[in-house]
């Protein structure tokens, strides 16, 4: 068990979106506990409202259409649902800090990138320009910028994808934060440029300690950084545990499912299908009854086509939302 | 004997950067430069590579929807290289393209149904009861409903989009199909489903692909033989196993190891390229690999590499392999 501090604590966290043509129940009970320093895998296809429970822990959900109805996001026993945008303001950027996939639309195009990360550390921290740029140039060195003083005033476009998302970085570590949340940060890089991300990712979380947030769609890339390892469905936690548990014995069928479906890379070549999961992603708009995994599920009975399993723990730390869950 | 159905020797496309005032050529984007692959019959090849590496713009110009700058298209044994788009037509039967972009290469105004007899129109095959029929049975070839013929593409998901693209990729028959990243787009769950479809339809139909992709635990899934650009140029080529087991040449090693495996009690040797890709405008000199490669030596900078065949069927344009 995990013995260090709690520092995030998500409990039934409920955002939903009201839209022209419905409510979209995009997170519907997610809990999550983020322990300080943790590195924290949450895994799950588009729709299953990873990206939005990142959202909602920096209270960046936009309403309308979207609002968080229920639960409470407690950050070092805080309830961050309860704070005014004036209180997030001073959390946000400097104890928790965010970095997103696109770091072309992230970052302001008409500033160049020292200004934009200056900016970032002056507005939490209360010290002059020249101590800000000299702090600036120490974060691009960090995150391994060659030649950060020329770097410093060069824009956005002068600079690759796997830059940009180091810049990306260097801003969001500046003010030391207590969480990182890293939303699908490497998706978009080429897969040799990803490892560095990670790789540096992995060394900054060793050296200044902070908890990470993985949230993404690549199983690998969780099975390489996180110690945790929630995986989301239809706007729920099915399973959580740690990694090692996930990757050898998962108990709920859709992680299972998931895990037997990829190719593995280190398998020779046969002729085999893969064994996919049958059918899609249900639309928000209409979620299945019972447990929204049901239509797809291959141990599927009457129950869980009526009623909808709670979350469990099965073993001490394995949590599971399934009536028949696989024998481990 | 494997027949050869096409091979590209020397190719190369170069797209013009113009300036000035009178539009002046002033650089090439060099895309695809001197590449030289083939494929079987009835074999998949995988062309992998990083972004801006010119995967897309070789299986483009082997179909000549891009005109080569320079190089030979052979096809069946027939240089293809100078025909006409009218003389092409005729051949266009027989090689297709399918595309990444679920959303972005499918008409949507046209009923999906029109979409998939598209091709036997252009062509002019068989008779309009005949062409019904056929776009009928193709659907449920690759797993759609018939009915759903009267429907547009924005009523469909990702997976059914990809299906829609099999369909009217393969509706005549072709013998060559160009996938250019057929399965990036899509969810986890939903991409083995669609490799599924491609690997059954291919047995089925004795199809050759050209498999276009950068994730390489899917290239290993499907491929015979794996070819691996960087910076426009193919830098190895190998069966797939022998390139998987015996990667040669340094970028091959580094991109292997940089893929992350889905098991946390793996733990692999990785080596970590420095640096990012340099622009295909003013490639390094020699060598476009030396920039970034661990083992770099004087001649790299002043020699370009030649492609040597380290085992048969596994040839690599290294000096590391030359100069011992």
């Amino acid at each position: 068990m995990d013995n260090r501090e709690i520092l995030v604590d998500i409990k039934n966290l409920r955002t939903f979106f009201y839209t022209e043509d419905g409510v979209v129940p995009a997170v519907d009970g997610i809990d999550l506990t983020i322990h300080r320093g943790e590195v924290v895998g949450l895994v799950g296809e588009s729709g299953c409202g990873k990206s939005v429970t990142a959202l909602s822990i920096i209270r960046l959900i936009p309403n309308p259409p979207g609002k968080v109805i229920g639960g409470e996001i407690f950050f070092h026993g805080e309830d961050l649902l309860k704070k005014n945008e004036e209180a997030m303001r001073m959390i946000r950027g400097d104890k928790i800090s965010m970095i997103f996939q696109e770091p072309m639309t992230s970052l302001n195009p008409v500033y160049t990138i020292g200004n934009q990360i200056s900016e970032a550390i002056t507005l939490h921290q209360k010290i002059d320009d020249t101590e800000a740029k000299k702090r600036t140039i120490e974060m691009l060195h960090l995150v391994g910028i060659p030649e950060p003083e020329r770097r410093f005033s060069q824009y956005p476009h002068e600079m690759s994808g796997g830059m940009r998302q180091r810049v990306m970085i260097a801003m969001a570590l500046s003010s030391n934060p207590e969480l990182l949340i890293s939303d699908e940060a490497t998706t978009a890089l080429d897969v040799t440029i990803q490892a560095q991300i990670l790789d540096l990712m992995r060394g900054l979380q060793k050296k200044l300690g902070m908890a990470i947030l993985i949230i993404t769609h690549n199983l690998a890339v969780v099975a390489e950084m996180a110690e945790t390892i929630s995986i989301a469905y239809a706007g729920k936690i099915v399973e959580s545990a740690s990694a090692r548990e996930i990757f050898k014995s998962p108990r709920h069928p859709y992680t299972y499912g998931l895990l037997q479906s990829i190719p593995k890379f280190t398998e020779k070549k046969t002729n085999e299908p893969l064994p996919a999961i049958e059918g899609m992603v249900p639309s928000p708009y209409h979620m299945p009854k019972g447990c929204r995994f049901n239509p797809r599920c291959p141990f599927a009975t009457e129950k869980c086509r009526e009623e909808e399993p709670e979350i469990l723990e099965l073993t001490p730390g394995h949590l599971v939302r399934c009536f028949h869950p696989i024998e481990s | 004997m494997a027949t050869r159905l096409v091979e590209v020797q020397q190719l190369k496309k170069w797209f013009p950067i113009k300036g000035g005032v009178f539009a002046k050529t002033v650089a090439s984007v060099k895309a695809v430069d001197e590449v030289s692959f083939f494929i079987d019959q009835g074999e998949t090849l995988s062309l992998v590579g990083e972004s801006g590496s010119g995967k897309t713009t070789a299986g483009r110009t082997m179909l000549k929807l891009l005109q080569p700058t320079g190089g030979k298209i052979i096809y069946k044994g027939k240089d293809i290289t100078h025909l006409t788009p009218n003389q092409m037509r005729p051949l266009r039967r027989n090689m297709q393209i399918m595309f990444q972009d679920p959303y972005g290469s499918l008409n949507p105004r046209m009923p999906v149904g029109d979409i998939i007899q598209e091709p036997l129109d252009v062509h002019g095959i068989g008779t309009r009861k005949e062409r019904k029929q056929a776009v009928a049975t193709m659907m449920e070839t690759v797993g759609l409903r018939p009915e759903y013929e009267k429907r547009y593409p924005h009523e469909f998901s990702g997976g059914q989009r990809q299906r829609i693209g099999v369909a009217r990729a393969l509706i005549i028959n072709p013998e060559l199909l160009v996938l250019d990243e057929p399965i990036s787009a899509l969810d986890v769950s939903i991409q083995s489903q669609i490799i599924n479809l491609l690997q059954e339809l291919q047995q089925r139909l004795s199809l050759t692909y050209l498999f276009i992709a950068h994730d390489l635990a899917v290239v290993r899934h499907m491929s015979d033989r794996v070819a691996v650009m960087y910076l426009g140029k193919i830098v190895e080529t190998a069966d797939n196993d022998e390139l998987f087991d015996h990667p040669l040449h340094p970028y091959t090693q580094a991109l292997l190891s940089a893929v992350p495996v889905p098991d946390p009690e793996v733990k692999r040797e990785r080596i970590i390229l420095q640096g990012d890709v340099p622009s295909p405008v003013n490639p390094p000199s020699g060598c476009h690999f030396r920039t970034r490669c661990p083992y770099a030596m004087p001649i790299c900078k002043e020699q370009e590499p030649l492609v040597i065949e380290a085992a048969p069927g596994h040839t690599v344009a290294c000096h590391l392999l030359t100069q011992k």
